[in-house]
Formats: structure tokens, sequence, C-alpha cells
């Protein structure tokens, strides 16, 4: 047998994809000219598929701070946390985001990817139970793998279907470690956090809050899902990416927990990899200050949302079920998913395409990113240009029927 | 089928379930994969399910929880990845549905 026998269906797959013309797995940036453009196949793109939910990746404060970070201490730290890769930086970074919670420890990684897997793996161990969200992000569905605790998947953002698993635990013995996201990232809807609080509450069970796509979007103070929901004070980790908001890269986790510093010399994917470059920190450090100062980018996402959403679908497209800084725009199939996305492309319009297996349910999406500092016109535009690729490939709402029966 | 979900229809539903037969376990598998059926080759216990059928590995993990929730019982995840055929599944299934 090969070494990749194994992948026939995926390459399979992957084979189709490319017959399009474009490979979306290897699109290049040719040259980014903004938080919201950049040249791609010579063309001036749109950008609106790629997380910068406030756009801060070109925030003249921030790109200083990484300037002047970079001539003071070098370009990286060459160590990890544990060894020589903790400069007062770090700490007072870590420092910042427990104040911004109001949470007393922090830790940060050097990617939200690395935060999920070490810090889920390590929580939740022999004889514990953890339960994750059917649609949890690969981050944690990897954690489920290199854990040594039991692993059960409940409903996607069904309160009633975690109870159950909860329930049928009884009194066995071991930690019950829950893991939920604040906006989840393919199809930008919230988990009903006050409800699932509730039931892990009633069984005492210990929660995880990934906000990677809420911070800075949700609540008033952008901390995410679990300020707007009013449950700071019951989320006993909440953990998050620098790679989204903060425009930067690097995960972080915060708690209350008193004997959060283990942590430390506990999970492995902190421990044994090099720390954030010195220019990283001091940019997040500045993208959390511009978090607070500048609520209107919070403002401004949403209204920017909404100009997506509603002109979306007002227009016949199937979105996903709730405004969220992430759009998902459902596509009948793979192959229709995959040209839609070409279509737009050429039109000059950069969207994520995302397609089973790393979708929920099977479902072929379109994923679209909404930006602060993303004009109206830009938006307005792009509900034009879908629309008109739409009639192309029959898949409006009301014409779904026909054409793509036809098609079958 | 009972569709009520009042709570004498549920007890009725639990007591049936807990004393399932090995055939009911295996008709209530074939349900769900039917759909994932390909050409004339009928489902039996034999059947690979990752293999024989059409179903990937996201569609098994739901259909998983579905037959969790139809038997009242969690089949972790680790055990679920050491599953390979039909017959596998039924027999996690009862010995599960047995220490309820
Ligand atoms: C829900 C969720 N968690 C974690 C991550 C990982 O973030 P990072 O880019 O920092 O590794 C992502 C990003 O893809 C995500 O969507």
């Amino acid at each position: 047998m090969g070494l990749f026998d194994r992948y026939e269906g995926l390459l399979e797959a992957y084979r189709d994809v490319r017959t399009t013309g474009y490979d979306p797995f290897q699109i290049r940036m040719e040259r980014v000219l903004s938080p919201t453009e950049a040249i791609i196949n010579g063309r001036k793109t749109l950008l609106v598929g790629t997380n910068n939910y406030f756009g801060l990746t070109f925030d003249p404060s921030c790109m200083e701070a990484a300037i002047e970070a970079i001539r003071a201490e070098g370009t990286g730290t060459t160590g990890s946390r544990i060894a020589n890769g903790s400069y007062t930086e770090h700490v007072a970074l870590e420092q910042e985001i427990a104040e911004f919670y109001g949470k007393k420890h922090c830790m940060v990684f050097t990617t939200g990817y690395q935060a999920n897997l070490g810090l889920i793996s390590t929580l939740a161990g022999e004889g514990d139970q953890l339960l994750i969200d059917a649609d949890s992000h690969a981050s944690i569905y990897d954690a489920c793998k290199m854990t040594q605790a039991e692993v059960v998947r409940f409903k996607h953002n069904d309160p009633s279907s975690l109870e159950a698993r909860l329930r049928r635990l009884g009194d066995r013995p071991g930690n019950r470690v829950v893991v939920l996201e604040g906006i989840y990232s393919m199809l930008g809807d919230s988990a009903p956090l006050r409800e699932f609080i509730d039931v892990c509450k009633k069984y005492g069970a210990y929660v995880i809050v990934d906000e990677a796509h809420s911070l800075g979007a949700l609540g008033d103070n952008g901390r995410g899902l679990c300020e707007s929901a009013g449950v700071l004070d019951d989320c006993h980790f909440i953990v998050g990416t620098f790679s989204k908001t903060l425009g930067a890269i690097g995960g972080y986790c915060v708690s209350n927990d008193p004997d959060f510093d283990i942590l430390r010399v506990t999970v492995r994917s902190y421990m044994f990899t090099a720390s954030l470059p010195p220019s990283i920190v001091a940019s997040v450090r500045q993208a959390l200050k511009v978090v607070k100062a500048k609520p209107e980018l919070r403002t401004q996402l949403w209204s920017n949302v909404a100009t997506l959403y509603e002109g979306l679908a007002a227009k016949g497209f199937k979105l996903g079920p709730e405004h969220g800084p992430v759009v998902g725009v459902h596509l009948p199939d793979r192959m229709i998913a995959i040209g839609f996305w070409r279509a737009m492309l050429d039109a000059g319009i950069y969207v994520n395409v995302a397609v089973p297996p790393a979708t929920p349910n099977g479902v072929s999406l379109l994923r679209c990113s909404v930006c602060a500092v993303h004009t109206k016109e830009q938006l307005e535009h792009m509900v034009e240009v879908m629309t008109g690729i739409a009639r192309q490939f029959g898949v409006l709402e009301d014409r779904t029927l026909r054409v793509v029966g036809g098609a079958h | 089928m009972i569709v009520e979900t009042d709570g004498m229809t549920e007890t009725l539903e639990r007591t049936r379930v807990s004393g399932q037969s090995r055939a009911e376990v295996i008709r209530e598998i074939c349900r769900h994969l039917a759909p994932f059926q390909t050409g004339e080759r009928p489902i039996t216990g034999d059947t690979v399910i990752a293999k024989d059928l059409t179903i990937d590995s996201l569609a098994i993990m739901d259909m998983v929880m579905e037959l969790e929730d139809h038997f009242d019982i969690s089949i972790p995840m680790n055990v679920v990845a050491e599953i390979h055929t039909v017959d596998q599944l039924a027999d996690t299934i009862q010995k599960l549905c047995a220490r309820r």
C-alpha cells in the first residue's frame, strides 16, 4: 500500500476542485493592499474572507508598535515560554488580557490552535469526560485525539442534547469538561450560552468557551459571547486568538482558577514551541488598546454584517441562521460551490469556499467574513455580483427546483 | 413508531428499548445507513460501515449521535473509532444498553 492510498477519496475530490481552473487551497495574495483589498491573479480584488473583523492588520498604531519592537528586541525570541522566550512584554500582554476579561490569570500561546490543542487535552485527563459541540473547530477535535479522557459529541448548539449526555454519565467519577464556541466559524451562528451554562451548572461541569470569532464582535466591551450573554463569571476558561480581530497571530486562555499556573508546566503546546516574536506581542497589545478605545469598530462591523446579510437574503440566498461576522452562503453541492467561488474571484471578489468534509452536515458554503472597514458600497457591489452569478448557476431560492433539479 | 412525548409514552418507549432484541438494534442501525447503501448489496452484520457504504466519517459520527439518543446511551468517540462493522456497532449498543 502506498503512503497516500488512504487519501484516494480526498485526492479525487481535490482533483474535482482543480478542474474549475483555480485551486482554492493554493490562492496566492500577490500583494495585500489593505484589510479589504489585494492583488490576486494580477487583479485588484475585494477581500471578504479574511477573519480580519476590525481591519486592524493595517492599523498605523499597531504597525508602528510592531516596528518599534523589532528595532528594540529583534525579530524573534528563538525559545519557548519556559526557557528563554518569556520577555517582559509577554507577561505584560498576559496581564492586559486578564484585565480585559476581569480574570486573574492569562496564558499566551503561539497560536489559537495550540491553545485549544494543549489546554483541552490537558484539562480533561484520564477518567474525565470531555463533551464537545458537533460543529467544533478542528483544533478542538484534534485535542480530543490527544486527550486520555472519554469524548462525547452533542448536537450543535443544542443544550438539551448536552444535558442528555451529562445525565447519562450519572454518578460515574471524573470531571466533566464542556467545550463551546462563541461564534461558529462556518455559519456565523452563536451558541445559546446561557442555556448551556445552566445545564453545566446543574451537572457540575467545567466550561471552556472559544471566543475566536467573537472577540471584539460581541459584548459591550468586545469580550465576546461570555460578556454579551452575561456569563463571564460562569465560564471557567475562555480561549481566543490574536489571528482574527486583533490582526496578528497567537492564542490565549484566561481563567480565575487559583491553580491556573500549573498549566504552564503541563501544557505541551505551550512548553515545547517558540514564543511569539516581540513585534507580534507589541502589535497585539496595541490592537487590544484599539479594541477598547474604538467601540465604533464593533458598531461598524455589525452594520456591515446587516448590509451583506440582508442584501443577500433579499435576493433569495440561503444563509446561516443569524447575523454574524461570518456570513455563510449555502450552495447545493461541492462543484457548484467551487464554480461559484471561482466566478466570484473572476469578478474580483475573494471569499472562502468550504466543502465537505470540512463542513458540518456535508454542506457546501461560501464563507464570507465581514470587516468593520468594508464600505457599504463594497458590500452592496458584492451582493449585486453574487446575484448575477447565482442567476447563471440557477441557485437562488425560487429557481432552485427547476435549474438545480434539472442538472442532476 | 411512537411520536408523542408525554411522560407515559416516554416511559413505555424506554422499557421497550432496554429490552430490545439484537434484530431490533440492527434494524435501527440499518434504517440510518440505508441512504448510504451502494448498488444492490444489502446491508448486513458484516457490512464495513466506512468502506462498503458511501458514508463519510463525519456522517458516521452524526449517525452515532442519533443512535445514542434513540437508545439513551453515550458511545465515546474512541469507542466509535474501533467499530468497523454493523455487527460491532450492534454489540457496542447492546453492551451499553445492558449497563444502563
Ligand atoms: C473556533 C476557532 N478556534 C481556534 C482557531 C485557531 O486560531 P489560530 O489561527 O490562532 O490558530 C480558529 C481559527 O481558525 C477558530 O476558528
